[in-house]
């Protein structure tokens, strides 16, 4: 189990980074706890690893309002963040679920966004907090993509392959909302066989699920009830999910663990209420 | 064996403290490179993609997977590897590891030893659970975990009395 050859290149700088990932079948290496195992079983093998971690893209802010989480950022780091404790709530929920200690130590929020796995609990949590991705090419600059347009489907996103995914950008919660990440793995740090992030503010909500749909996105049907102040309706509207199917694990079982931790969400909203 | 063209690169770091300046293949994993080119075979490999936890090293103080990590980022690092963490709190591991039998054949207890310590060193005073939580990335076939937690639970209970 070792991977194919390949190239290798350290870029210091950011511009280096994105001439090196104009290259044909170049590969961003972040913290490789993903491509690593995919090239060691052979099912990844790029011709170039670009490895970015010299680059400074790990800074996470707060300013104006608006969370900054750099896509270098280990989960660990984000974890531990005072900044997203107080910005972003739901993240350390989510994160605490993620993997375990010695791949949060290592693993990025970049890496995780940009691998768009459907079972991963970050790409979820963009959407319900309503992230913006920052993204960069040599050729086209800048450009910035609202969470709901950058996940496309199983494993697939918006970047282009010579795009590099550069930052989060998350409004800071705003006062009246509470958030809720929950999940069903078989085992603690494993994949999740069905999770659900809830972002429940007055009036509106955002809900995403992961490990459910191929393609992670937001539920408005669950999410028009939910606003509408009827959580039996927006339970029963997760019956409708495009759930996947497979063999150690049903469409049904899927959806079925899907409105059971939107119940257990809402029912732990409401018991931090009543305890506040 | 890895083919006589096989391309690499200089790195400079140090293991265990010791300084070390040499070409390793591309493609060679961290764990591979300590156990094969520097020697030191207490870092082991299972599963090659992350699962098993039996190829735990520090990088930089931090535990961190040894096979999804490349031998050429170790360049500019400091290693640490099993034969070298010698802290007190390591030394307190192996010895309660011995004294509850918490290990029979031995393959994990190097990636065991040193995630214990680590969640130890944050945490000194650990539930059961979170022990569990801590070490839920490291798979042992032999002891069904009851004294590896039993272990980690002691050092953490003398760590506490102090």
């Amino acid at each position: 189990m070792k991977p194919a050859r390949f190239d290798y290149a350290r870029p210091a700088t950011l511009a280096e980074a994105l001439a090196l990932l104009a290259q044909p079948d170049a590969a961003v290496l972040a913290g490789g706890q993903s491509l690593m195992p995919m090239m060691n079983l052979r099912v990844a093998r790029p011709a170039l690893l670009v490895d970015i971690n010299r680059l400074p893209l790990g800074e996470i802010t707060l300013a104006g309002g608006t969370l900054r989480i750099g896509a270098l950022a280990r989960h660990a780091e984000v974890l531990a963040s005072p900044l997203v404790a107080l910005a972003a709530p739901l993240l350390p929920q989510a994160l605490a679920q993620v993997a375990h200690a010695a791949i949060r130590n290592r693993g990025t929020l970049g890496g995780s966004l940009s691998l768009a796995d459907p079972a991963a609990e970050l790409p979820a949590c963009m959407l319900a907090l309503d992230a913006t991705l920052v993204v960069a090419s040599a050729a086209r600059g800048e450009r910035r993509i609202p969470a709901g347009a950058f996940f496309l489907g199983l494993y697939s996103t918006a970047l282009a392959s010579d795009e590099l995914l550069l930052a989060a950008e998350l409004p800071a919660a705003a006062p009246g909302w509470r958030f809720a990440f929950l999940e069903v793995a078989r085992r603690h740090g494993d994949f999740a066989m069905a999770g659900v992030a809830l972002a429940l503010g007055p009036n509106a909500a955002r809900l995403a699920l992961c490990g459910v749909e191929a393609g992670q996105r937001r539920q408005p049907a669950a999410e028009a009830a939910l606003a509408a102040g009827d959580p039996a309706a927006a339970i029963a509207a997760l019956a409708s999910t495009d759930a996947m199917d497979s063999p150690e694990l049903s469409a049904a079982h899927r959806r079925h663990l899907a409105q059971v931790l939107l119940r257990r969400a809402l029912a732990h909203l409401e018991a931090a209420d009543a305890a506040a | 064996m890895l083919p006589p063209d096989e391309p690499t690169a200089a790195i400079a770091c140090t293991v265990n403290g010791q300084a070390i300046r040499t070409q390793v293949p591309l493609r060679r994993s961290l764990v591979d490179w300590l156990r094969h080119d520097v020697g030191l075979t207490g870092s082991h490999v299972g599963c090659e993609h992350g699962v098993c936890g039996a190829c735990h090293v520090r990088v930089d103080g931090l535990v961190v997977r040894g096979c999804l990590m490349l031998a050429v980022q170790a360049d500019g690092a400091a290693i640490e590897t099993i034969e070298g963490a010698a802290d007190a709190l390591t030394l307190a591991l192996q010895q309660a590891f011995f004294e509850k039998a918490a290990l029979q054949c031995g393959f994990c207890t190097p990636g065991m030893i040193l995630q214990a310590a680590e969640l130890l060193a944050a945490n000194p005073a650990p539930s059961r659970a979170e022990v569990r939580e801590a070490l839920s990335g490291n798979y042992c076939r032999c002891t069904g975990y009851q004294p590896i937690v039993d272990a980690v639970m002691a050092v953490g209970a003398a760590l506490h009395a102090k």
